[in-house]
């Protein structure tokens, strides 16, 4: 007898009664520790409820660190690689943070909730590296990835939904603002951000409300085709939205195991995020080194001839390997096969003749694609509401 | 508009080398020196009027032959009051043994007498290695460059070339506790006492902890070249002034009573230092000889480095178990076994390799051992000038001793004095007669008299984990702190403690090299 048998390997989230009444496959998977829905009934269509109508997807296994004390913008200041003074209260803001190398060591999300309060949500366990990076500051950090739920209300009818649930204010807030609501007594912080490229929102609230927020969201969204979703959609439409997903389109530094396999921004892409008028942050005197003698690898997006994903491809060029893929999808609202790809190639070098090497299996039988891309500067899907305050509603 | 070329914060031995160096190829430097007198850790200390005992360290042992030449210390006013002095380890029953390089005295057995021959031929033989690995910045592991490969195939040829028997014997007890490794080799149990305690003397170990057959080798570094230890005539203090001398020579600005507050570091360099006064000094660069902790905790401050710099300096081990006991005294006082003649030698109480394991457990409990080993050094029979006619002063090294003990040093100080004066006593029965004046120096108070982060001599503790590129760590081992504008040159860098002068030599090679390169 196995004396662990009846212990869960995951844990359960704040949504997870919920989440087995929808989940008629059982797909379940394991995310940061807690059980996680892959799908619940059909990727496509719950891929389409996100193009479409509202999505729901259960984010709180993201790991979440509250920040609080009067050196906290300092201290975040000396782990995020942009300035953090410039993401006022009230708001969120993309960052990604470096180790002393000037490597990637994960992306996410700061919110700044108040004065000298922040929450940092990531995609790998940060807590240590939170802590030795508060030595020297007056700061309290707080793993709060058990105490937080989080659905992230993804949609073209996500405002309407969530009004409609008795959200106020909605309408006028910002892409990347926050809003403080009651719920049921408790506070329901509101935050118009998202990893699906679209209108969207996402709720963060004490575990102990879980499963009366799903109902009321579930309640509310009924006549506007409200659907929760796994992972295998939202994988789709993050690809559509360009975005990079930590541990597939780069190994997290401090994960990494084998010299060389990091990335520094600048080879992902995100060197809009480092802002070198900081005097001071982890990893700066690397990548100031790297901006002067130039980076080894170079991030491109690709629009990849015909209709099979270029998984895990070869990308030629003139018939020599010059990179691999590391995310693709066929993108079915923006029509496009989607590839992202690391490159060895300096950042001047021309971008013409990339082919991608495309193998897929038909009934046990093994075909090979030469299939020309085109490099692309923007995500295919971006649409104007993404964007638009007020956001539109039904 | 910078000051001076360098500053250089702290008159110790390692930073008035480093400054000399430096001014001597043309830079301008000033040394800034919270205290009043050049030295360090190494100066006279008055316990009663006319009575100088050395306020930290006791013997001259390790500074380079080669650096005293170099640097014509002679010249300056450096003199020897004794060179090579014998070892001689006290007994209450009065059979000392005394060591001197391969040699051994006293009633001790043929089979140890050439056991001892042999263990100081290979410790000599391996410490030459040593000392050529201590001479240079040390070789960097990771980023692989030319002169670092070369580095190392010099040392992997010349391990090679001790012959097969002496590197897999190298090899085997490199890693080992000194207390096996004399286990092997020796039968009285007062030799290995010695031997243990020339292996644990200033470090946070016990005889049966790892690291200490490397601690053993460090401690006898000057093996290499054949010395032992000397005194400086005047006092401890003989030395700073000497340097002190030979710093203002080549040009070298000397400020005392001048306390560094902070470093200013606007930017991402750091660009000058703020005294206690509040006065601001800019320099093209600031080289720091005190303790890696302090520079950065409290000079600098952990906010402004990178997090893994921060993490690895919290973690530097710093602790100290090193106390001194000092004594003004009306006479001389008799050892058991001793004569007269041989009380200006170096004096040792550790009677067996237990005794020294012993003395080392209270400290892990926050305590301090009230049978200590001891180090005792009497240098007015040798320099009459450091106490008032016919009268004496002893210095004694004291190991273990917290540096925190429960309660506080206030509730304990006067306890601990009168336990050891009394450990003193069964070797020197009659001593307790000839006290005229008696102090004791904690680890804590030598934290606070010489501003050094835990009390530690050697600033950083020396062990494997802690030496040559690691030393005080990865990615600051070549004296470049891992922040622009700011150096290293105390103990707590390569190769590290025991008054050698060598890492603020490698110090200011260093700099000069980088300067050239940039």
């Amino acid at each position: 007898m196995n004396p662990h048998q009846d212990e869960p390997i995951y844990l359960p989230t704040a949504f997870h009664s919920r989440q087995q009444q929808h989940n008629l496959l059982h797909a379940w998977g394991g995310w940061n520790g807690y059980l996680k829905p892959e799908a619940y009934t059909d990727i496509e269509l719950e891929y389409f409820a996100i193009r479409s109508t509202t999505a729901v997807f259960d984010l709180s296994p993201m790991n979440k660190y509250r920040v609080t004390g009067p050196d906290a913008e300092a201290f975040l200041n000396r782990v995020l690689t942009r300035d953090v003074a410039k993401i006022k209260n009230g708001r969120v803001g993309y960052c990604i943070w470096c180790d002393d190398a000037g490597q990637v060591m994960d992306d996410g999300t700061l919110f700044h909730l108040g004065d000298n309060d922040y929450r940092l949500c990531s995609y790998t366990r940060a807590y240590e590296w939170l802590y030795w990076s508060s030595l020297g500051f007056d700061v309290a950090i707080e793993d709060e990835t058990g105490t937080v739920a989080a659905l992230a209300v993804q949609g073209p009818t996500s405002c309407t939904v969530l009004t409609a649930m008795g959200v106020t204010g909605l309408e006028s807030l910002k892409p990347f603002g926050i809003l403080e609501v009651s719920f049921q007594g408790q506070t329901l912080t509101v935050s118009r951000t998202g990893f699906t490229g679209d209108l969207g929102y996402e709720l963060w609230i004490d575990t102990s409300a879980g499963e009366a927020l799903w109902d009321a969201l579930f309640a509310a969204g009924e006549p506007y085709l409200i659907k929760a979703i796994g992972t295998e959609a939202l994988e789709i439409a993050r690809i559509e939205a360009g975005f990079l997903q930590a541990g597939v389109d780069f190994v997290p530094a401090e994960t990494a195991v084998r010299r060389g396999c990091t990335r520094s921004p600048f080879e992902l892409g995100l060197g809009w995020l480092v802002d070198f008028d900081k005097p001071r942050f982890n990893g700066r005197k690397a990548l100031l080194a790297e901006r002067d003698a130039g980076s080894r690898y170079r991030y491109v997006m690709l629009d990849v001839d015909g209709n099979k994903p270029a998984h895990h491809s070869f990308i030629l060029q003139h018939g020599k390997v010059v990179g691999t893929v590391t995310s693709a999808a066929w993108c079915p609202t923006a029509k496009t096969n989607l590839a992202f790809a690391q490159l060895e190639l300096p950042a001047d070098a021309s971008l013409t003749g990339l082919v991608a090497e495309i193998y897929y299996e038909r009934e046990l039988r093994w075909n090979k694609v030469l299939a020309p891309c085109v490099a692309i500067d923007r995500a295919p899907f971006d649409p104007p509401r993404r964007r638009q305050t007020p956001a539109p509603a039904l | 508009m910078t000051d001076v070329d360098v500053l250089v914060i702290g008159a110790g031995h390692n930073g008035l080398v480093c400054a000399t160096q430096l001014a001597s190829a043309g830079r301008s430097v000033m040394v800034l020196e919270a205290g009043e007198q050049p030295g360090g850790m190494a100066v006279n200390r008055e316990i009663a009027p006319g009575f100088q005992v050395p306020g930290c360290a006791q013997w001259l042992t390790q500074f380079s032959p080669q650096l005293i030449r170099e640097l014509k210390l002679e010249q300056h006013g450096l003199e020897l009051a004794a060179t090579d002095l014998t070892s001689i380890g006290l007994s209450a029953d009065g059979n000392t043994i005394s060591l001197k390089q391969g040699e051994v005295s006293g009633e001790i057995s043929d089979a140890d007498r050439a056991a001892f021959a042999e263990l100081y031929r290979l410790l000599s033989k391996v410490n030459r290695l040593l000392l050529r690995l201590s001479k240079r910045p040390p070789p960097y592991l990771v980023e692989g460059k030319l002169r670092d490969k070369l580095a190392l195939a010099d040392l992997g040829l010349r391990l090679r070339l001790m012959g097969s028997d002496d590197m897999s014997e190298l090899l085997r007890q490199a890693l080992n506790n000194v207390y096996d490794l004399l286990q092997e080799r020796f039968e009285s149990p007062l030799l290995k006492g010695m031997l243990s305690l020339e292996a644990v003397q200033g470090t946070h170990f016990g005889p049966r902890s790892p690291n200490t057959v490397f601690t053993l080798l460090q401690r006898k570094l000057q093996w290499a070249w054949g010395g032992e230890v000397s005194q400086v005539r005047g006092g401890m203090a003989g030395l700073g002034t000497a340097l002190a001398n030979a710093a203002q020579a080549a040009g070298v600005t000397l400020r005392y009573g001048a306390e560094v507050q902070s470093l200013i570091m606007p930017g991402d360099c750091v660009e000058g230092v703020q005294l206690a006064d509040g006065t601001e000094l800019r320099a093209g660069c600031v080289v720091s000889s005190v303790d890696p902790v302090t520079t950065f905790e409290s000079l600098l401050g952990l906010a402004k480095v990178e997090t893994d710099t921060a993490r690895r300096v919290s973690q530097i081990r710093i602790k100290s178990g090193t106390a001194k006991l000092h004594l003004a005294l009306s006479g001389l006082p008799n050892f058991t076994g001793l004569d007269a003649s041989q009380l200006g030698q170096r004096l040792l109480i550790a009677p067996d390799p237990n005794y020294v394991e012993r003395a080392f457990n209270p400290v892990k409990y926050g305590e301090y051992a009230s049978l200590p080993t001891m180090d005792i050094s009497i240098p007015s029979v040798n320099d009459p000038s450091l106490a008032p006619d016919g009268q004496h002063v002893l210095s004694a090294i004291v190991q273990h001793v917290s540096h925190s003990p429960a309660g506080g040093w206030s509730t304990q100080r006067e306890r601990a004095l009168s336990d050891w004066i009394d450990c003193l006593a069964q070797y020197a029965p009659d001593i307790r007669e000839h006290i005229v004046a008696a102090e004791i120096l904690t680890p804590a108070d030598l934290e606070q008299q010489y501003r050094v982060q835990g009390g530690h001599w050697d600033h950083v503790e020396i062990s494997l984990d802690q030496v040559l590129m690691m030393r005080p760590f990865p990615a600051a081992a070549r004296y470049d702190a891992s922040v622009p504008g700011l150096y290293l040159c105390g103990a707590g860098s390569h190769p590290g403690g025991n008054l050698s002068g060598l890492p603020g030599r490698n110090a200011a090679d260093t700099i000069l090299k980088m300067e050239k390169q940039s």
